[in-house]
C-alpha cells in the first residue's frame, strides 16, 4: 500500500476513526431526528440530546431479567466491540488505518453479523415472547441482507482485483471512470437498500415505534436497562455511521486521506462529516415520506438488493 | 400507564407529543418498555385487576425511578372513588412523586410538571 505511513500515524487515524464512529453516531441520530421533526412541523429535540441520553442511561441500574444466563449481559459488549474493531480497520477517514491490511470485506461484513447475532442471541435468552420474535425477525432480514451486502461489495472488488477495502478505495481513486460503470450503479443501489435494513430503518423497521408487534429491532432490546441498554444504543448508531462512511468511501470516495498529515486528516474528517450530514438527512427525509413495509414484503426488497448486487457481480465479468 | 382509565387523560397526554406542544423538544419521550424508562405516568384509579401489574411494572423500571400520577382519577380516583372495581388510588399501590390534577389535565400542565421533574 502507500508508503510514508508509519507506525504512530495509523494508530493515531484508527483512533480517530474510533473517536469519530463514537461521538459521530449520537450526533447523526440526533441530526436525522431533528431532520424529521422539522419536516413534520416540530422543532424537536437538540442535535446532541442522543449522547445526552446516553449518558442518563449509562448512570442507571442495571437490571437483568429472572431467567436470563450470562448471554444476556454478554450481548451488547459484544455488539459494541465488533462495530469498534470495525470502526478502528476500516478505511473511514484514511486509506490506511492500523490494521488496514485486515480490513477485508469479507471480515468486516462478518464482524458486522456477529454484533447481530449476539444481540439475537441476547433477545432470545430473556425469555420473553418479544425477545424470540425481534430475534427471529432480525435473523431473517440479516440472512437476506448479508450477503447482498457482500455481493455488492464484490462487485467492486473484481475490477480492482482486491477484496481488501483500502486497495479498493486506492485503486477506484486511480480509475475515477470505475466510478460510473454499470456494476457500481446497480451495487451502490443494493448497497443503500441493505443498509437501511441492517440499520433497522423505515421502510424495513421504525425505530420510533411503540407497537411491540411491529417491532424487530427495538424488540430486541426491550428488556436491556441502564448502562447495558446504553451499549446498544450506541452500537445501533456506530453501525449506522460505519454503515454511511463505508457507503460514501467506497462509492465516492474523494476526500478520503491517501497520505498522513494532520492537513490530509483534517480534509478528509471535513469531507466525511459532510458525506454523513448528507446521507443522514437523504435517509431522514425518505423515511418521512414512506410507509414501513408489510414483514412479509420485507423478504422481497432484500431479495431485489440481493439480485442487483449479483447482476453487479455479473456485469463485471461481462463488461471489461 | 393505564390502571383502569377512561383514556381522557391518555389523550392529553398522546397530544403532548403533537406539534403543538411538541414535548419531545425538552428531551421527553414515550418508551415502549418499562426498561427503557425514567418514570412512569399512570392514570385512572387503580382497578382490582391492573394492582398486581402496576406493582411489577414499577418493578421493572431501573431506579432511579419517578412515579407521576396524571390526572383526578390517579390523585384520588375521581368520580370512580368508593366504585366496586376500584382498588383505590395510585398512591395506595406504589409511591408517588407527583401529582397533575386535571379532569383530564391540560396538556401544557402536564409538560410544564414533566419539565420541572427534569429540569429543562
Amino acid at each position: 500500500m502507500s508508503t510514508g505511513w508509519s507506525i504512530t500515524s495509523m494508530s493515531a487515524i484508527s483512533l480517530l476513526q474510533v473517536v469519530l464512529v463514537i461521538v459521530g453516531g449520537p450526533l447523526l441520530l440526533g441530526f436525522m431526528r431533528k431532520v424529521r421533526c422539522r419536516m413534520e412541523g416540530r422543532v424537536g429535540p437538540p442535535v446532541h440530546q442522543p449522547l445526552l441520553d446516553l449518558r442518563k442511561m449509562a448512570g442507571r441500574e442495571r437490571t437483568r431479567p429472572e431467567h436470563a444466563s450470562w448471554v444476556f449481559p454478554l450481548a451488547p459488549v459484544v455488539l459494541v466491540a465488533t462495530t469498534l474493531v470495525v470502526a478502528a480497520v476500516a478505511p473511514l477517514l484514511a486509506t490506511d488505518p492500523a490494521f488496514g491490511w485486515s480490513a477485508d470485506l469479507f471480515a468486516v461484513v462478518f464482524l458486522l453479523l456477529l454484533g447481530s447475532v449476539s444481540l439475537a442471541l441476547g433477545a432470545l435468552d430473556t425469555g420473553t415472547a418479544f425477545g424470540g420474535m425481534g430475534a427471529s425477525r432480525a435473523m431473517t432480514i440479516g440472512a437476506l441482507a448479508e450477503p447482498a451486502l457482500l455481493v455488492a461489495i464484490l462487485a467492486l472488488s473484481v475490477p480492482a482485483h482486491s477484496s481488501n477495502l483500502p486497495t479498493i478505495i486506492i485503486r477506484s481513486l486511480a480509475h475515477p471512470a470505475w466510478l460510473a460503470t454499470p456494476e457500481r450503479v446497480l451495487a451502490l443501489v443494493a448497497f443503500v437498500i441493505v443498509i437501511v435494513a441492517e440499520s433497522g430503518r423505515l421502510p424495513v423497521d421504525n425505530p420510533s415505534t411503540h407497537l411491540e408487534l411491529t417491532m424487530i429491532h427495538e424488540a430486541m432490546m426491550l428488556e436491556y436497562a441502564g448502562p447495558d441498554l446504553a451499549l446498544v444504543k450506541l452500537a445501533e448508531s456506530m453501525r449506522l455511521v460505519v454503515l454511511f462512511t463505508l457507503l460514501a468511501d467506497l462509492f465516492v470516495p474523494w476526500g478520503i486521506a491517501t497520505s498522513p498529515g494532520p492537513w490530509h486528516l483534517a480534509v478528509a474528517l471535513a469531507s466525511t462529516a459532510g458525506k454523513l450530514v448528507v446521507l443522514g438527512a437523504a435517509l431522514a427525509v425518505f423515511e418521512v415520506t414512506v410507509a414501513k413495509l408489510r414483514l412479509f414484503r420485507v423478504p422481497e426488497l432484500l431479495a431485489g438488493a440481493f439480485v442487483l448486487a449479483t447482476l453487479a457481480v455479473l456485469s463485471t465479468l461481462v463488461v471489461p | 400507564m393505564d390502571a383502569g382509565s377512561c383514556n381522557g387523560c391518555e389523550i392529553e397526554i398522546a397530544s403532548i407529543f403533537s406539534p403543538t406542544y411538541d414535548a419531545e423538544r425538552f428531551g421527553i419521550r414515550l418508551e415502549a418498555s418499562p426498561r427503557h424508562c425514567d418514570g412512569l405516568l399512570v392514570t385512572g384509579p387503580v382497578t382490582r385487576n391492573m394492582a398486581a401489574p402496576l406493582r411489577k411494572t414499577f418493578d421493572a423500571v431501573p431506579q432511579p425511578r419517578v412515579v407521576v400520577a396524571v390526572g383526578d382519577c390517579a390523585r384520588d380516583c375521581g368520580v370512580f372513588r368508593g366504585a366496586y372495581g376500584v382498588e383505590g388510588a395510585v398512591s395506595d399501590v406504589v409511591p408517588v412523586d407527583l401529582e397533575i390534577p386535571g379532569c383530564p389535565p391540560d396538556p401544557a400542565a402536564i409538560v410544564r410538571a414533566l419539565r420541572g421533574l427534569a429540569g429543562t
